[in-house]
């Protein structure tokens, strides 16, 4: 894997570090741990991103290096590194498990060790590496953005390492050091280049490679039994075809790089910007971007437009993310900038490396230091947008940007079937060894038994009876051993074709002709993102039709990840529930009354809201009376504690029926990290609360048409641990509040609870709480309250201080924002719906019809996703659920043996217990009350634990005790149960725990698994899944990237399983057999001629006809029929969903269909060869005429047992097949035409014989009869489903089909 | 289908519409539909009916049965004289040492028979040689020959393929040479009826294309058979290898190890019962491989030679397929399965199962 490097570069990079700052101990740790890590390419980009935060956490303790317990802890930290590293090593095989383990590992260890409360942050940190890019990010930034003080960064950009950069002076930076010019290339080939590198990367197929063996060993003077030409013909056909392609694929890359090279940006060049080419761009220069251009490569941001240096871009290219991000100039640059100085300086950067979330170096810029950190820089790939200019200086160029380090292509993954395949073709390699066996055997006997008369025989000859030099010399006589031995290599060379190498080759063809079909498929076009279903990759379409599990995650894949508002709790009163059963025109009516309520604004949102016309009422009231004014913080809280950046867009159409109000209508698009926080904002202004505008300092909200402006004073941002977030903003009135918004269970620890009054609201809005939840609802609760002038004092000082601290920042912040998160007033809760997609409950019934057992894998919480189990129809009212979330090994391994021995009657004690651990251990996000459970949680009846085995079970199981479970020997518990279950549902995993319940079934089981989803944290589990299918969503494309299959919607699942994987896997299976079939009857053919010619590997086909027979004669109606035959349509799959089954049963392509084709061959080449050695017996037959009448025989029986076969004729399949035969013709007829050949006119003479075609016909009826008879006693007796559904297919739809079914093998 | 097809495209339709650029339409990544694309070609899906399956049976039945009465006819009338002599024509003082007899070139091969003619033979009766046991086919025999070097003279040096019997030992080339025409057959038969010879003509014996074209008119055999072991005949080199029709025959190579070679034509009928003397000289080496040599006297009709095996085979597979279409019409009758019912899924059948 590519990562391995960076890693050892990274792990080096530190060790040399340490040497500088720090005590050998440590040094000496992370060497050994280099040691204990020899299979280092193992590493997934998770584990990379876990060191890189590894040593962003040492980072900051080598600051502190002043404390003195540092030693010891850094120590501890390796030490603890160390043995995990142990741990994995010893069970290397399981990295992902590992990995997976990690993380809570290494909390247990330093939580036990007793160490401080920053180990237990470090951890916390190694956590949320593995989970979620989007949150490191976010840590990077808060941790690093701000820093001051530059003792470790100087230390290391001291060193030879060191990428030195002198702004504006590019020949300087260029001067010492080689760095790539800015010209990409993707390409993997130059014209000089191509046929040798095309030729060595096609060689590394095991293919050719025999190929090349064959056809060398032909070479050899003993042994040609082709002619030298054409034994090499077969390879170089497939060499040809492959380099053509690969030629094609490469002149297309090199048409795009060309493009991209030569797009034009601004670089500065003697005071001034002048347009340059892309490729000409070098490191160390100066470049200008203008608004929603493309950064053409990697820059520090010297000034921006903005004033105070901020630069919004996009990175859809680089993360997927849709949403813009923010990036600083330095203040220090960014005036310079603004004043029009040009700016000289040096900056030290880090060597170029793939993590674009991590960014080190520093500046030195009028004699001062400057630190720059991830949020400096910009990349290539990314748009600059919102912002008017920015200037930057190129640091990294080409190739060595990131975005192109970081373009590499996921692992591929090999068909299952094709394993079964390689299983096969052992036996047929098995079978040819015994066929050479035979051969060689037989002409040792033969020699063995006329070694007397050798020298004799007309018709063999070993010594030269010439009277000159060479008298008595022998002539291609080795001794019998030898020619016995070269006897078997000849054979070889002639049942080379057993192998049906070309096989490979041709189901790549079928692949790809199946994924153009994929693709093209209208019903997996999804026209609300635009996108058409994605193959990204063409070496697993049959394992479509063979999918037993059904991974899948749940938001953006069972979900829109489209956040609506929904309902609100304000001051303990719900609202909401009105809008959701409204009829149109109530609808209309409250769209007019806002539409009323707020004529004074001058904007509209992209998205138009729903609102609660009570609630509406409400917020137009004057400002007086507790509930309005909580109602106005409430929606002030929603608006203002987030942290979206509003996107103001001239439109230039407005509706009709608005148009002749505003003119100058301007559109507000909210763009933020977390789509809940975008639906919040655009909720509060749909109920008057828009947010306008937001800079670092102060945000402008509009309040019901008046724009109010207010000062944040700070912001806490949402942290894993504290679950809230909060802001400090100063009123127009001066007065300064404190607004927290933030999950259910860290809120109502922190409210005030001295005030009655309060008690009934939080007992109301809990109870609104568990319905929302109930009804799927995301919930968020929000608080507020003011700050005196002392506390404010207090916090700001504490403030400042955290925020500029360069140590232990996040837990400093942490604990001031406990200064003021506190005592607050509960305004009331939100409910956000996470939609579901179009048809997902329709889909996922129809699965699980076809036998797919669906399994959930979210983050979410266990409500959460129960809520959404039954909104998807996953899980039914009837059905027992058997919740497992234990906090212990042995509360685990007791609750999955009392739901084993009883199924569920001992839960409810259990769950009472995690309740209450869930309490004190807050790891939820959104959790709910313990004691206000869903109305509709498990209902168990003690008595009912016969129904084991019964369909009507659900396992719901927490990411906690998967920890547990996954860690320890509890693996096969669980999975006896998982898998006796009808439904399972795993809440609150990480993204490596799902690849580990992946991994689980994968290991236990021989079934395919299949995982769907749509965010980066599913990656790990599309790539451990069999078959990984992205969802281009909301959440970005890394999903898609490490995807094999990429659509649009969930729904399209089952079309691509029922319909296109049952396609594929029938063809394929059909395909793979058919081809064994193909080449053992003509190699079979071939071996009982050979016994009849004293064991010399004579053919008696030429050796041109020999050589086609698997390229040109035959190969064609297999590719298309490969590609084009289908068993039933659509319609009829979608409408069986069990007709699936056949899939996973193997009944296409398994052992005793192999067998059946194999014995089936063997009649089939007997009666090739022995009906003509009938006909001709004792005739003046000659061995050309005879190997015509073979070449004839054998491709018209192979292609007249296809098409008994075939199901579905098209215009395509008549060509391929009856032009097959006839090409077939056409080619012994050339072949025959040329004089040199001793085959000469052959052809001609046979055309005239009647006999010659009542061979072949007899040798076609006779063969096939058996087949054929099989064929119908089987459909009569014993018929498949599939069967009786085509029956049905086919008779309902035209009764007319008698007149058009074609003749079969009886003429 | 028709009508969701309808609903989807016209779904995306009012999606371009409301895009209200063009452009954003043709940037649109929606497939363009096709019936090729979407699978829905016209096609005829052939399933396996009774009738059908009754119908092919009977068919082939009916086809096969007239063919096989027919070519049992043809090859009931055709006259075949078998005659093994490679024994008999031994002189009874050689019979133990048949080697050195057929190896000495001195002793006396002539050796005359007489066959008595079963039925009426009409012309042209073929002359045929028969050789068992002699792997006209085996690898080293079949490729040692050189086409060039028969085609023309030009290319009269080209013996690279021929060895071990490519030149002379100073290193002029045999023509022709290889194995083959090496081992060229070189027993003779005369015929004589009534004490009158029978005219073995040699005309036409050989393809016609090969003599045309094959065999160069211009080239003339040269060195041939002048090594240390003789392998059989010797050629005329006056003249040309197109003429040479037994070595043209002879280069045929065949394909079984038994096999018969045409050695003339009798253009005269041969009458029931007639007594036909055969004066055989016999050189060829067979012995010392055990080969049998047969002389073949046989008429010929379409369908060749004489072999029932065709007749019988068309006869068996035809009445087998009369049969089974018998007993499927009787499986039908008896125990019919509704086609395309869908109470016969394995699932409508057993509920209970998965």
């Amino acid at each position: 894997m590519t990562s391995g490097e960076p890693l050892l570069s990274s792990s080096s990079r530190a060790s040399n570090l340490s040497s500088v700052v720090h005590p050998p101990p440590l040094t000496l740790n992370i060497g050994s741990f280099n040691c204990l890590c020899p299979n280092a390419s193992f590493s997934s980009s998770v584990f990379d991103d876990a060191q890189h935060n590894f040593f962003d956490l040492n980072d900051e303790d080598f600051v502190s290096v002043r404390d003195s317990s540092f030693c010891k802890r850094s120590l501890e930290r390796s030490a603890s590194l160390v043995t995990t590293k142990e741990f994995h090593s010893a069970d290397s095989q399981f990295f992902q498990q590992f990995l997976l383990e990690c993380p809570v590992q290494e909390r247990k260890r330093m939580v036990s060790w007793g160490g401080a409360m920053e180990l237990h942050n470090s951890s916390a940190t190694f956590e949320i590496s593995g989970a979620s890019t989007r949150v490191q990010e976010k840590l990077n930034k808060s941790q690093r953005s701000h820093r001051k003080s530059h003792q470790f960064e100087d230390n290391l950009l001291h060193e030879e390492n060191a990428r030195l950069i002198y702004i504006s002076d590019p020949k300087r930076t260029n001067d010492k050091y080689e760095f790539t010019g800015n010209e990409i290339r993707t390409s993997k080939y130059t014209l000089i280049t191509f046929l040798p590198k095309n030729l060595f990367i096609q060689f590394h197929r095991v293919a050719y490679l025999y190929f090349l063996a064959i056809a060398a060993l032909n070479q050899l003077p003993p042994l040609a039994v082709f002619g030298r030409t054409v034994s090499l013909f077969p390879l170089l056909f497939v060499l040809c075809v492959t380099a053509v392609k690969d030629g094609y694929e490469d002149w297309r890359r090199h048409r795009s790089d060309r493009k991209e090279n030569n797009r034009e940006a601004l670089v500065l060049h003697s005071g001034q910007f002048q347009l340059k080419k892309w490729k000409k761009i070098q490191a160390g220069e100066v470049v200008k971007i203008c608004a929603d251009e493309a950064i053409p490569c990697d820059m520090v941001l010297l000034g921006t437009s903005d004033p105070s240096g901020i630069a919004y871009i996009q990175t859809m290219n680089l993360d997927g993310e849709s949403n813009l991000k923010t990036r600083y100039a330095r203040q220090e640059t960014t005036s310079a900038v603004l004043e029009g100085d040009s700016i000289l300086g040096l900056i030290r950067c880090e060597q170029p490396n793939r993590n674009i979330y991590e960014f080190t170096a520093n500046m030195e810029f009028k004699g001062q230091k400057i630190s720059l950190s991830q949020s400096n820089i910009i990349l290539r790939g990314c748009q600059l947008k919102n912002t008017e200019w920015v200037i930057g200086v190129v640091v990294y160029a080409g190739q060595e940007t990131k975005a192109m380090l970081n373009s590499a292509e996921s692992p591929s993954k090999r068909s299952r079937l094709e394993g079964y395949m390689n299983r096969e073709t052992l036996w047929l390699s098995i079978f040819l060894l015994g066929m050479c066996l035979v051969v060689a055997i037989g002409m040792g006997l033969w020699l063995e038994r006329h070694k007397d008369q050798l020298d004799t025989l007309a018709y063999y000859r070993k010594i030269y009876f010439t009277n000159g030099r060479d008298n008595g010399k022998t002539y291609k006589y080795y001794g019998i051993a030898m020619e016995t031995f070269f006897s078997f290599l000849s054979s070889i060379i002639v049942f080379q074709i057993m192998i049906p190498i070309s096989l490979y080759i041709t189901m790549e063809l079928v692949r790809l002709g199946q994924s153009y079909f994929m693709i093209g498929d209208k019903h997996m076009y999804d026209s609300s993102t635009d996108s058409r279903f994605q193959c990204r990759s063409l070496n697993i379409n049959e394992d479509l039709g063979q999918i037993r599990y059904v991974f899948s995650d749940k938001t953006g894949t069972l979900t829109e990840n489209k956040m609506e508002f929904q309902r609100a709790s304000v001051y303990g009163k719900s609202y909401g529930s009105s809008v959701l059963m409204a009829d149109p025109l109530q609808e209309s009516n409250i769209a007019e009354a806002t539409a009323a309520a707020v004529g004074g604004r001058k904007w509209k949102l992209k998205s138009e809201i729903a609102v609660d016309s009570e609630l509406m009422s409400l917020l137009h009231r004057d400002l007086v009376g507790d509930e309005r004014i909580a109602a106005h913080e409430f929606f002030l809280t929603l608006a203002a504690c987030n942290t979206v950046i509003p996107i103001l867009t001239h439109s230039p159409s407005s509706c009709c029926t608005e148009s002749q109000r505003h003119e100058d209508v301007e559109a507000i698009d909210y763009q933020g990290e977390s789509p809940d926080e975008q639906a919040l904002v655009s909720a509060a202004s749909a109920y008057g609360y828009t947010l306008f505008e937001r800079t670092s300092g102060h945000i402008v909200i509009d309040v019901n048409g008046e724009k109010q402006r207010f000062d944040v004073l700070g912001l806490h941002e949402f942290d894993s641990v504290r679950k809230r977030m909060s802001v400090v903003i100063r009123y127009p009135d001066n007065a300064v509040k404190v607004l927290v918004k933030g999950a259910d269970t860290s809120m109502f620890s922190i409210l005030a609870k001295d005030i009655e009054r309060d008690d009934h609201t939080r007992h109301a809005t809990q109870a609104h709480l568990t319905e929302y939840s109930s009804q799927g609802l995301r919930t968020l609760v929000v608080a507020a309250r003011d700050l005196t002038d002392a506390e404010l004092e207090e916090w700001q000082c504490k403030y400042e201080d955290a925020s500029t601290s360069l140590t232990d920042r996040s837990l400093k912040l942490r604990q001031t924002a406990a200064l003021i998160e506190c005592n607050l007033n509960l305004l009331g809760a939100t409910g956000i719906e996470d939609k579901l997609q179009v048809g997902v409950p329709e889909t996922i019934e129809s699965l699980r019809q076809a036998g797919i057992k669906v399994w959930v894998l979210t983050g979410d919480k266990q409500e959460t996703a129960i809520s959404i189990g039954l909104s998807c129809k996953l899980l039914t009212a009837d059905m027992q659920q058997i919740i497992i979330n234990g906090n212990s090994e042995d509360e685990c391994r007791n609750l999955l043996a009392d739901a084993k021995a009883k199924y569920g009657v001992k839960s409810l004690n259990c769950r009472n217990q995690n309740l209450e651990w869930k309490k004190n251990d807050e790891i939820d996000y959104l959790e709910i009350p313990a004691d206000k459970k869903p109305s509709n949680l498990p209902q168990w009846h003690a008595g009912k634990d016969e129904g084991m085995m019964s369909p009507s079970l659900a396992l719901i199981i927490d990411g906690n005790s998967l920890v547990y479970i996954l860690e320890k020997d509890l693996e096969s518990e669980l999975f006896n149960l998982a898998t006796s279950c009808r439904v399972v549902l795993c809440c609150r995993v990480a993204p490596l725990q799902k690849a580990g319940i992946v991994d689980l079934i994968k290991c236990r089981t021989d079934d395919m698994t299949l995982a769907i989803g749509d965010g980066a944290n599913d990656v790990s589990m599309i790539q451990m899944a069999d078959v990984g299918v992205g969802i281009c969503g909301q959440e970005g494309r890394q999903a898609v990237m490490a995807s094999d299959f990429a659509m649009g919607q969930f729904r399209f699942l089952e079309r691509l399983l029922l319909v296109h994987g049952h396609w594929n896997y029938q063809r394929v299976g059909y395909l793979v057999l058919y081809n064994f079939y193909r080449n053992a009857v003509f190699v079979l053919m071939l071996f009982w001629y050979i016994l009849c010619t004293a064991f010399s590997a004579t053919s008696a086909l030429t050796d041109w006809s020999s050589v086609f027979y698997s390229v040109i004669y035959t190969s064609v109606p297999t590719i298309v029929v490969g590609i084009l035959d289908k068993d039933l349509s659509h319609k009829t799959l979608i409408q069986y969903p069990k007709l699936y089954g056949a899939g996973y049963r193997h009944e296409s392509y398994n052992m005793q269909l192999f067998w059946m084709t194999m014995i089936d061959t063997l009649w089939q080449s007997l009666v090739l060869f022995y009906i003509p050695l009938y006909t001709y017996k004792e005739s003046s037959i000659d061995i050309w005429s005879m190997g015509s009448l073979w070449t004839i025989a054998v491709v018209v029986l192979v292609n007249i047992h296809l098409a008994m076969d075939i199901q579905r004729w098209v215009l395509i399949t008549h060509i391929a097949v009856w032009g097959s035969i006839i090409i077939t013709c056409a080619c012994m007829v050339v072949l025959d035409s040329i004089p040199i050949f001793p085959n000469y006119w052959t052809i001609y003479h046979l055309a005239k014989s009647p006999t010659y075609w009542l061979t072949i016909l007899l040798i076609i009826i006779v063969a096939l009869l058996p087949r054929f008879l099989i064929k119908v006693i089987h459909q009569i007796f014993w018929p498949s489903d599939i069967q009786i559904a085509r029956e049905a297919d086919i008779l309902r739809k035209r009764p007319d089909y008698l007149g058009l079914k074609p003749d079969r093998g009886s003429s | 289908m028709n009508t969701k097809g309808a609903t989807t495209s016209s779904a995306g339709g009012t999606d371009g519409a409301s895009d209200s650029s063009s452009a954003a339409k043709r940037n649109s990544k929606k497939p363009k539909y096709s019936r090729f694309t979407q699978q829905e070609l016209p096609a005829c899906k052939p399933i396996l009916t009774p009738g059908w399956v009754i119908t092919t049976f009977i068919f082939v039945g009916v086809i096969f049965i007239p063919i096989g009465l027919a070519s049992l006819f043809a090859s009931e009338r055709v006259v075949e004289i078998v005659y093994r002599y490679d024994e008999g024509c031994i002189p009874t003082n050689y019979s133990d040492q048949k080697l050195a007899y057929i190896q000495n070139s001195t002793t006396n091969k002539t050796c005359t028979r007489s066959l008595i003619v079963p039925k009426q033979m009409k012309r042209p009766v073929y002359v045929y040689y028969q050789l068992d046991n002699f792997y006209q086919n085996h690898r080293r025999y079949v490729k040692s020959r050189s086409d060039k070097q028969l085609r023309s003279r030009a290319s009269e040096s080209d013996t690279s393929t021929c060895d071990p019997e490519g030149t002379t030992p100073d290193n002029s080339p045999i023509v022709p040479c290889g194995l083959i025409a090496w081992s060229l057959f070189n027993d003779t038969y005369g015929f004589l009826v009534n004490n009158k010879t029978l005219k073995v003509s040699k005309r036409n014996i050989a393809w016609k294309s090969d003599q045309e074209h094959k065999f160069g008119s211009d080239v003339y055999p040269k060195n041939f058979q002048s090594g240390g072991l003789i392998g059989g005949a010797k050629l005329n080199a006056s003249i040309p290898l197109s003429e040479q029709a037994d070595l043209i025959v002879w280069m045929r190579t065949a394909a079984f190890p038994t096999f018969r070679k045409l050695y003339g034509k009798i253009e005269k009928d041969l009458e029931a019962n007639e007594n036909v003397t055969v004066v055989i000289q016999n050189n060829y080496n067979t012995y010392s491989f055990g080969g049998k040599k047969k002389l073949v006297l046989s008429t010929t009709s379409w369908i060749g030679g004489k072999n029932d095996f065709l007749g019988v085979a068309y006869l068996t597979v035809g009445g087998l397929c009369l049969f089974l279409a018998i007993s499927f019409i009787l499986v039908y009758v008896v125990k019919p399965r509704p086609l395309g019912d869908p109470s016969f899924l394995s699932w409508n059948r057993n509920p209970s199962g998965v």
